[in-house]
């Protein structure tokens, strides 16, 4: 984790101290009115799963109903093959002359890097959620899920507008920014005919697309262009439209603290005459299938991307996301980017936690964070096999654990081998290798003169 | 320690050790709740997956007759004042697996409340975890330390002279801040308060 620097970030940290209370509070008000609420989030774990069971049921469900209503459904393995087929779909629909796109904040093209594919194949693409906005005009990474500019205060943000929307005089009231943004973003609407787009949910039974969001900026997306390209992973299916019942209700309280999204869009292939003329939906693995085969790790597929589990984390709030060097960060990826990866990077992260389960508590499907934590560390354990200075540690500590001689041997070995690092005042204030991270800024208690077996089996003898 | 951190082919033959040293008692009280947490939740897949059927069915039959300590005296005893006194101001810290795993919810806390001469004061973040997370401690030492500085900040804004938990992970963990910032503030066990009587030099 490269936590250390964003440490030192004083800024940082107090914006996304700030901003996770905010909204970790508003979260706690709304579930609190839901009399329901636990027997929701059961219904969306058993939906979630369910559909993962079914998943290769369901997706080609998804594909004749879409197709059928006018929609035209993709393939795509992994993300070089989505990123293909999104750009020369794009070549194919887009102004030939200057081809542009507009896009809905969407966390799957970040996770294929869609707008570096698109630059390079000469298409210029316009970020339309104003968070993207911001990460985008300010050459960033998103650090949250559902906030992606989480990490940027009102101070910040204007600089960026002002710098790259040539408005030195930019003032820093929210309106402010917002005219901005609404001016920059506007002209685009008008002007640009094809937008991609991620997906909330793909809906099984009637081939249909929901996307949440609060500012409206997706709904114009959605409407005004000719043409609209969907990028969906494949996880995001849905048996049946009534299941929306519960994810929209769960989905909102947990991800902004709202009863309701602002914005619901739900579409159905074209419609002559209403909307997008032409309508493409690129449904995209990219090791999801891997992940499913895990029967420890597959409950990571049922996350509905409502980013709870970052705000509630208590190790998020002190490093935000790009501390995590990943696109998903926070507990939900420190378990979703290392099996995307499939454990050939980001070995670190299934460390990065504590394992207090305050992610597990506000998940809405329930999806048990801790436990596939510790499943992909011990991945990472038989990956980096048994020569090295952690694992013959924990070689011997369970050797010594597993035997009463051997246990009573060590605490006598301890007592003697601490004596050089004791202070007068019966404190340790310097361990060496691996154990200075303790001392760095915490001393240690010596060992007690007598251990707890020595007390139990003296009073034992007394009789009391 | 070793299965939380990845090592689960040496955490294995510890749950048949745990059997054979407390299968005939008739409860086993544990001072640490992450300790019971592990049991809880762990002991009976482990035992499955060494394919031991007997483990498996005396890991069920032992694990009702385990008890986190404060969970010993509300629920199995039906306690709440054991006739305790302990005149000092104190803090009490609702350590993560006592919380989530276990559900103590407000037992500790009624416990506190029915100690004599006790002046018990609420921490802001009580919920939020302290940083310990056993090897978490020093695999991510710096997000450890950050998170460690947010609860004993916390701890000393209560003004109390001893902070306490069910659980001597974390007590340790905040011990060795509170120790090495000089605070003059202590960390104590529920079951050291709850020891005090009347007329003790506490």
């Amino acid at each position: 984790m490269a936590a250390k620097a964003t440490l030192g970030d004083t800024q940082l940290r107090k914006n996304v101290r700030h901003a996770t209370e905010v909204i970790q509070n508003k979260r706690a008000r709304v579930v609190a009115e839901m009399p329901d609420w636990q027997q929701l989030r059961e219904s969306g774990k058993q939906i979630r799963e369910h559909a993962m069971a079914n998943l290769d049921y369901y997706l080609e469900e998804f594909e004749r109903n879409c197709t059928r209503a006018g929609g035209k459904v993709h393939w795509a393995r992994d993300g070089e093959e989505a990123k293909r087929i999104v750009t020369a779909l794009v070549k194919e629909y887009a102004l030939p002359q200057n081809p542009e796109v507009i896009k809905i904040k969407s966390m799957t093209t970040e996770e294929i890097h869609l707008n570096l594919a698109l630059e390079a194949a000469g298409i210029k693409a316009y970020e339309t959620d104003l968070a993207e906005l911001i990460i985008q005009l300010g050459h960033d990474q998103p650090s949250h899920i559902v906030v992606p500019a989480l990490h940027k205060n009102r101070q910040q943000i204007r600089e960026i507008f002002q710098r790259e929307m040539n408005l030195p005089e930019l003032g820093e009231k929210p309106q402010d920014l917002a005219d901005a943004a609404r001016r920059f973003l506007r002209e685009k609407f008008l002007r640009v005919n094809t937008a991609v787009s991620g997906a909330n949910f793909l809906i099984a039974e009637t081939g249909s697309v929901c996307i949440v969001e609060s500012e409206g900026n997706g709904r114009m997306c959605l409407t005004l262009p000719d043409t609209l390209i969907t990028i969906a992973g494949i996880d995001k299916i849905l048996p049946r439209y009534q299941d929306l019942e519960v994810m929209l209700q769960l989905l909102p309280r947990s991800a902004t603290g709202e009863r309701m999204n602002p914005y619901n869009s739900l579409w159905t292939g074209v419609c002559p005459g209403d909307g997008p003329k032409n309508f493409h939906v690129v449904l995209m693995d990219n090791a999801r299938t891997a992940v499913l085969t895990d029967g420890e790790g597959r409950q990571t597929l049922n996350c509905i991307r409502c980013a709870a589990c970052q705000n509630a984390c208590p190790v998020y709030r002190q490093t935000g996301g790009h501390a995590y060097g990943s696109v998903y960060a926070g507990p939900i990826g420190a378990i979703l980017t290392p099996q995307l990866q499939q454990l050939h990077h980001a070995q670190t992260l299934p460390y990065a936690s504590s394992l207090c389960g305050a992610c597990y508590e506000v998940c809405p499907v329930k999806i048990n964070i801790p436990e596939v934590l510790i499943h992909l560390r011990n991945k990472v354990v038989k990956q980096k096999g048994p020569l090295n200075p952690e694992a013959l540690a924990m070689k011997t500590a369970g050797a010594i654990f597993k035997s009463e001689r051997r246990f009573r041997a060590a605490q006598r070995l301890g007592r003697i081998a601490e004596t050089p690092l004791v202070g007068k005042d019966g404190w340790i204030g310097w361990l060496p290798g691996m154990l200075g991270g303790w001392t760095q800024v915490r001393d240690l208690r010596e060992m007690p003169k007598e251990t707890f077996r020595e007390w139990w089996e003296k009073r034992g003898k007394r009789g009391n | 320690m070793h299965w939380n951190t990845g090592y689960q082919a040496e955490a294995l033959p510890l749950v048949g050790r745990f059997v054979e040293q407390f299968r005939h008692a008739e409860a086993v009280v544990v001072p640490s709740s992450s300790c019971v947490a592990m049991m809880r939740d762990h002991y009976p897949k482990m035992a499955e997956e060494l394919g031991d059927r007997k483990l498996m069915a005396e890991v069920a039959g032992l694990l009702p007759r385990v008890y986190e300590f404060s969970e010993f005296l509300t629920r199995r005893l039906g306690l709440t004042d054991i006739g305790a006194y302990y005149p000092h101001r104190v803090t009490y810290h609702a350590s993560c697996h006592g919380l989530r795993n276990l559900g103590l919810g407000d037992g500790p806390m009624s416990l506190l409340r029915a100690v004599r001469g006790i002046d018990l004061v609420q921490i802001e973040n009580m919920e939020q975890c302290c940083g310990f997370g056993g090897t978490f401690a020093v695999k991510n030492a710096d997000v450890s330390s950050a998170m460690l500085a947010e609860k004993t900040t916390a701890v000393l804004n209560t003004g109390a002279e001893a902070c306490t938990a069910c659980d001597n992970s974390c007590l340790m963990h905040i011990q060795g801040a509170l120790h090495r910032q000089r605070t003059g503030v202590r960390t104590v066990h529920l079951a050291e308060i709850l020891a005090g009587a009347e007329g003790d030099v506490l």
